[in-house]
């Protein structure tokens, strides 16, 4: 037997960020908490692009749009003063997945680098008519007022019950996806990931199912999209630009595309790294793309594949 | 007698210049093993990829079980009942060798808008899976990655696939290719146990393979059906020898090597 090496990991990464809060109070370091809050809701979208790219092969350039649009859920509601998180969450998700069933309708008639770039163009698409929506503050934004209500439930403005819900989404997207891929629906997705036309002889209508798999993971990542909104209290069209859908890519990849907490170790290193290198040098991009060539040339499998191979030489 | 089970009428396909199949008429009768036979080139693989729906035919019918389904796509008729073997392998290299022949027994097991069971320990799924695998000889490798297998295990493999879907018509495009004597012979053996339960439109270069299985036999040669008849019509057929099979000796006879 080998060393359970991966779900070791696995254990003490959520272990750590289920005690975070008690450990950021003892120590009087709030900003870890803040730190912690991103990394969580950006792995969470990233647990979401991975069922696409990792698990589906369709590698998109537009996933940080569903961030954006999320976003917009919380913001546009409390705009006209409607702040219950019954109405702004349900939004989010139906708009994610309404955005991802038209444009995965269009996209996925494509592939390889179409795909790619029809996926970066209609997220861009929604960029510009964000900007152009002058009520909403145009391609500055507006703030929100306050944090979506669960009145009598959650308070979302208690940071510590915040990050409690933020981690069950984190959570919860990990087990909805290790469901879904061990599913028939996943077997399917992968199967037309690795041999489409093998799958279609076989009797598997591939383009249905992938576009229920893009749907789902629209739908998933517009609901961390969501929680963005309430983290940041505020929204602007610059969330869903382009740059940031690369960086969800890139937590993807540096973790392990195809692995199912690839994503969380991702999010959690390139967060990290992001805030100390560009606090030490303003060449800090440079070095992380120096890293990410790396890890595509000598650790095609990320972190979890690391881990893996550890776990296999003991 | 019955109606075949699959019929063409007036087949064609031209590539750019190349005609590859060219008004091909052919009748696969239900439980028979009726075998395509031609030289290289003569447009038996474009033959079934236009039955299985992945080339488009540029003219002609193709009726299965009394339904045209020239304009029906892959997925539908493999829904349908027919299944397909790839000349050149066509498996899933990522996934495990159970795996494989797994998804065929899903295709057919209702949809698959399915997102919480777990498919490998389902055993409407397993079951049917490690049967197919143990049907050609490859039970012991299920839990091996497909990538890993050698060539010959492949095209096992890939059989396995088309018989693991429970349908009524396989196109077997060369199943034996590749093989080693022991596993062709098992196949042999395989394929005629399944005529109880399904047609096969088998291509095979192998003549003491045709002539050991085959119920009736086509004949192509440059995209054209010149023959097709029992199998000691098509033996004793002057056509057939002198088109395709020039370099026999007189008096020699096809397939009694
Ligand atoms: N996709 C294609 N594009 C252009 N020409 C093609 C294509 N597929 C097949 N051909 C041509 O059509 C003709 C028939 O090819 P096909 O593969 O059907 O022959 P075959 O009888 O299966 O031969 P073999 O016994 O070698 O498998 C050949 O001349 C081939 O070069
Ligand atoms: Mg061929």
């Amino acid at each position: 037997m080998h060393p359970p090496v991966r779900l070791g990991v696995r254990i003490a990464v959520l272990l750590a960020l289920a005690v975070l809060p008690a450990l950021t109070g003892a120590l009087d370091q709030p900003f870890l908490l803040d730190l912690a809050l991103r990394i969580m809701i950006l792995a969470t979208a990233a647990v979401s692009l991975n069922l696409i790219l990792g698990y589906g092969g369709m590698i998109s350039f537009g996933h940080a749009a569903y961030i954006g649009i999320g976003a917009y859920a919380v913001g546009i509601p409390a705009y006209y003063g409607e702040y219950s998180g019954y109405v702004q969450l349900p939004l989010a998700i139906g708009a994610g997945a309404l955005f991802a069933l038209v444009t995965g309708y269009i996209c996925l008639r494509t592939k390889g680098v179409y795909f790619i770039m029809i996926t970066l163009a209609f997220a861009q698409m929604a960029y510009f008519a964000f900007v152009s929506i002058e009520e909403y503050g145009g391609d500055d934004g507006l703030v929100i007022e306050q944090r979506s209500e669960f009145t009598g439930i959650i308070d979302m403005e208690s940071t510590h019950q915040f990050y409690y819900v933020v981690l069950v989404f984190l959570v919860g997207a990990l087990y909805l996806v290790s469901r879904i891929v061990n599913a028939r629906f996943g077997m399917a997705v992968q199967g037309a990931k690795d041999n489409d036309q093998r799958m279609q002889s076989l009797g598997f209508d591939t383009f249905r199912y992938r576009l229920a798999c893009y749907v789902i993971a629209g739908a998933m990542a517009a609901a961390a999209g969501w929680l963005m909104g309430n983290y940041n209290y505020f929204f602007s069209p610059e969330m869903m630009g382009w740059t940031h859908s690369g960086e969800l890519i890139f937590m993807v990849v540096l973790g392990g595309a195809g692995s199912l907490f690839g994503p969380l170790y991702g999010a959690i290193v390139l967060i990290i790294l992001e805030e100390q290198l560009s606090s030490a040098t303003v060449y800090w991009p440079l070095i992380l793309g120096a890293i990410l060539i790396a890890v595509v040339l000598f650790a095609r499998g990320g972190l979890e594949g690391m881990l893996a191979k550890l776990e296999r030489r003991k | 007698m019955n109606a075949p089970l699959l019929e063409t009428r007036g087949l064609s396909k031209a590539f750019g210049g190349i005609t590859a199949t060219e008004g091909v008429d052919l009748d696969v009768g239900e439980g028979k093993i009726h075998a395509v036979i031609g030289p290289n080139g003569a447009g038996k693989t474009t033959l079934i990829a236009q039955l299985a729906g992945m080339l488009a035919p540029d003219s002609g019918r193709i009726i299965f079980a009394g339904r045209d389904i020239t304009r029906l796509p892959t997925h539908a008729r493999a829904r349908l009942g027919i299944a397909r073997s790839f000349q050149i392998t066509s498996i899933f290299h990522a996934m495990s060798v159970l795996d494989n022949t797994l998804l065929a027994v899903q295709a057919h097991d209702g949809h698959s808008y399915r997102f919480w069971r777990r498919a490998r320990r389902d055993k409407r799924l397993t079951g049917p899976a490690m049967a197919a695998l143990e049907q050609v000889g490859l039970g012991h490798k299920a839990a091996s990655n497909a990538s890993g297998l050698s060539h010959g295990e492949h095209r096992q493999l890939e059989i396995a696939m088309a018989l693991a879907g429970a349908s009524k018509l396989l196109l077997l495009d060369e199943p034996m290719a590749g093989m080693g004597a022991e596993e062709s012979a098992r196949m042999v053996v395989l394929l005629r146990g399944l005529k109880e339960t399904k047609s096969i439109l088998l291509i095979e270069h192998d003549m003491d393979v045709v002539f050991a299985l085959a119920d009736r036999i086509t004949v192509m040669v440059d995209g054209k059906a010149i023959a097709s008849g029992k199998p000691e019509q098509i033996r004793a057929d002057e056509n057939v020898r002198r088109a395709y099979l020039g370099m026999e000796g007189p008096g020699e006879t096809i397939g009694d090597a």
